[in-house]
């Protein structure tokens, strides 16, 4: 593993706090990846160019990056078949839950939203306990 | 300008999260694993990058709610205020997806770039579980209509 490197993390937490703000400044719209993206592929989906462009941005982020002299690289993942159990799982939860790391964790905690706290307490208490047992239990 | 606006905050979020280790779901995990911390082996990255996060969008945020968007007529602002049970079983779903691979929504649509296949794998079943999601949610709309026109 990568040793810890706060300069690095606190400068990256700052730019998406930067950007999460200028998204609201400018479009007046809340940078929560899974409302982005769920509208997106939702039927009675609305706005679908602005969408469409920020996930092309995010997407574009590393290639970005690796232009710069860094390295791009795969993240590690586990089996296909809990690939794809997860990948069910983060989706219909955020939906349900109505946001996910960026829209309840970041937007939400910034304007200190009851239900963003709410949400943001449970979602990294379960994973915790999912690492927990995946880690050290089996 | 609205959709070069959103393109742009997009990149900048993007690399926030490349720059600060989140799409490498070892870091994630490495943080979400609370048990390493007695061995000192635990990854306080997150941590960080949220508390960096928070430190801009709160006053960003607070700054933002003065005035209305400049490209837009009235801003999006989440009005909801209580804390309901789909909030807490929505959270739980996506909380035990995210602790099995170590990737949230934002980090698995950055890694898209790898082009690794079991990140579009990932991807792909995400979105299908949002989909199945709207379609359990309007078809329950229809049978409480059909159950309210009934009664």
């Amino acid at each position: 593993m990568a040793p810890f490197d706060p300069v690095s993390a606190a400068i990256g937490g700052a730019l998406i706090g930067l950007a999460a703000t200028l998204l609201m400044v400018l479009t007046g719209r809340i940078a929560g990846i899974s409302g982005i993206l769920g509208d997106l592929v939702d039927r009675a989906g609305l706005d679908r160019a602005w969408r469409l462009a920020f996930l092309a941005g995010i997407i574009a982020a590393p290639l970005v990056f690796a232009a710069a002299g860094h390295g791009l690289s795969a993240p590690a993942m586990p089996g296909w078949s809990i690939v794809i159990v997860a990948g069910l799982l983060v989706g219909f939860g955020t939906r349900l839950g109505s946001g996910c790391t960026s829209g309840h964790g970041i937007c939400g905690i910034a304007r200190l939203s009851p239900r963003s706290i709410a949400a943001t307490l449970v979602f990294v208490a379960v994973a915790m306990l999912v690492v927990a047992v995946t880690r050290h239990l089996i | 300008m609205r959709i070069l606006s959103a393109f742009l905050c997009g990149l900048i979020f993007g690399l926030g999260l490349v720059i600060s280790g989140m799409t490498d779901t070892t870091r994630v995990l490495g943080f979400l694993d609370v048990l390493a911390i007695p061995k000192g082996a635990w990854d306080p990255t997150l941590v960080i990058v949220m508390a960096a996060a928070l430190a801009v969008s709160m006053p960003g945020f607070m700054l933002a709610k003065r005035r209305s968007p400049l490209l837009a007529n009235a801003a999006a602002w989440p009005t909801r205020k209580d804390i309901d049970r789909p909030l807490l079983a929505g959270a739980t779903l996506f909380g035990a997806g995210w602790g099995l691979v170590g990737l949230c929504p934002g980090p698995a649509i950055a890694n898209l770039a790898t082009l690794s296949p079991a990140v579009v794998l990932f991807v792909a079943a995400m979105i299908a579980g949002m989909m199945a999601h709207d379609v359990w949610r309007r078809s329950a709309a229809r049978r409480d209509i059909a159950v309210a026109a009934d009664g």
